[in-house]
């Protein structure tokens, strides 16, 4: 028996990934990390700033995303995120760019206490891939 | 008639203009060909999202309860239009379809005894609606800096309907915009996107019940605002296809009537051409009978 579910990242923009061969993803959901294997029961949840690991047949990617969704259903994962970089072939200067940029958003004290937790979530995360 | 000269001249202006409208359908035809891959490939963002919402809102059993973007606020008394134009003209009938489009829906709305707010996206559109429904115009929107459509400009215009709405300056919010079905039609497209229909698409219903991290009401509460602007980007980027093919289609019929007109011209010059000199022929021989 197989152990692979299917994968389908997109951004408004296009299609960003489609893998068939998926053995394991583990993404950054809204009260923690999740891990998912086939077979999971059918859950929608929010991302929130952090990394998706996939682990597939072909080998172990990651991608760090700044917001989105998952649905996993019928054994396809289905993750809608409006910014996602595969971490591989992302630059030092684009790291720092998002930094700075959410460091000035945590400077902003009219954003609600939810957003300045997310852009705090953020910086670590972004910190601890740079 | 036109001397000799003043044709000479005509069929040169006629042959350069020939050579601009031939020039811009070979870019709008480069620039369809992108439009309508980032289109294709914009659409299953939009599809996979409105499906995750159909799922969610068929999941909540509440509906008094719901968000209003997706119950609406119980009035239907003030509507707010968002007309999507081009910001640049010579596309044929893409922004007049629109327009047409918008206009039979305002008067409706006015024999209803609605009121009326439009947002304008574009400037042709703003151009044309402002001589007759100016005072109804509450802002306009222009990207005309942007070279693509793109989600961040999408993503502006969603937060400013928000945020009208959370002020409750209106009720209803409909967007107008142009479907791109092929290079020569374009289908002028109304559609509703505050508060969300959510009936018309029963049959990828699922009996499924999901399990929801943080629950329902705040997942939803945080899509919706989210669908909106992909809904727009959606529209936007219908709207650039159709555009480029709008502009296409119009530039290839002008080259077209540009090159019957120089043909028309061309005998005319020909013709009065051989009449000059018949006549010189005849002067001459004339001449040289009466010697």
């Amino acid at each position: 028996m197989s152990e692979e579910f299917k994968i389908d990242i997109v951004n408004p923009e296009k299609s960003f990934l489609s893998k068939e061969d998926i053995i394991e993803a583990v993404v950054p959901a809204y009260e923690g990390e999740m891990g998912i294997l086939k077979d999971h029961i059918p859950i929608i949840s929010f991302l929130k700033p952090g990394i998706i690991k996939i682990k597939s047949k072909s080998g172990e990617d990651s991608y760090y995303v700044e917001d989105g969704i998952i649905e996993f259903k019928d054994n396809n994962l289905t993750v809608l995120t409006s910014s996602i970089f595969n971490l591989k072939n992302m630059e030092r200067n684009k790291i720092q760019e998002l930094l700075k940029i959410a460091e000035e958003e945590t400077n902003n004290t009219e954003i609600s206490d939810q957003a300045k937790y997310l852009t705090e979530q953020k910086i670590n995360v972004l910190r601890s891939i740079n | 008639m036109a001397s000799l000269d003043d044709l000479k001249k005509r069929i040169t202006s006629v042959k350069s203009t020939q050579k601009i409208t031939k020039a811009m359908k070979m870019v709008a035809a480069a620039k369809l060909k992108r439009a309508q891959d980032s289109a294709e490939k914009g659409r299953p963002y939009s599809q996979k999202m409105n499906n995750i919402i159909l799922n969610l809102s068929n999941g909540i059993s509440d509906k008094s309860n719901a968000p209003k973007l997706l119950s609406g606020t119980g009035n239907e008394r003030i509507h707010l239009c968002v007309v999507m134009t081009s910001d640049r003209g010579l596309c044929g009938g893409f922004n007049a379809n629109i327009i047409k489009k918008a206009k039979s829906y305002f008067l409706k709305l006015k024999e209803e005894g609605k009121e009326l707010k439009i947002i304008t996206v574009g400037s042709k559109g703003n151009d044309q609606l402002k001589r007759v429904y100016g005072d109804k115009i509450i802002e306009n929107i222009s990207f005309k800096d942007s070279k693509n459509a793109n989600y961040f400009d999408a993503e502006k215009v969603g937060k400013t309907i928000i945020e009208r709405f959370q002020k409750e300056e209106f009720d209803i919010c409909t967007i107008f915009y142009n479907q791109f079905k092929n290079v020569i039609t374009q289908i002028p497209q109304a559609q509703q996107i505050i508060p969300l229909n959510t009936e018309n698409n029963d049959e990828n219903k699922s009996e499924e019940s999901y399990e929801f991290e943080p629950d329902e009401d705040e997942i939803l509460s945080n899509l919706l605002p989210k669908n909106i602007s992909t809904q727009i980007f959606k529209a936007m980027l219908e709207n650039s296809a159709s555009e480029q093919g709008a502009r296409m289609s119009a530039m290839d019929n002008a080259t077209r009537n540009a090159g019957e007109m120089v043909d028309k011209l061309t005998i005319e010059y020909n013709r009065s051409r051989q009449a000059a000199i018949t006549k010189e022929l005849i002067e001459i021989i004339s001449g040289a009978e009466s010697l």
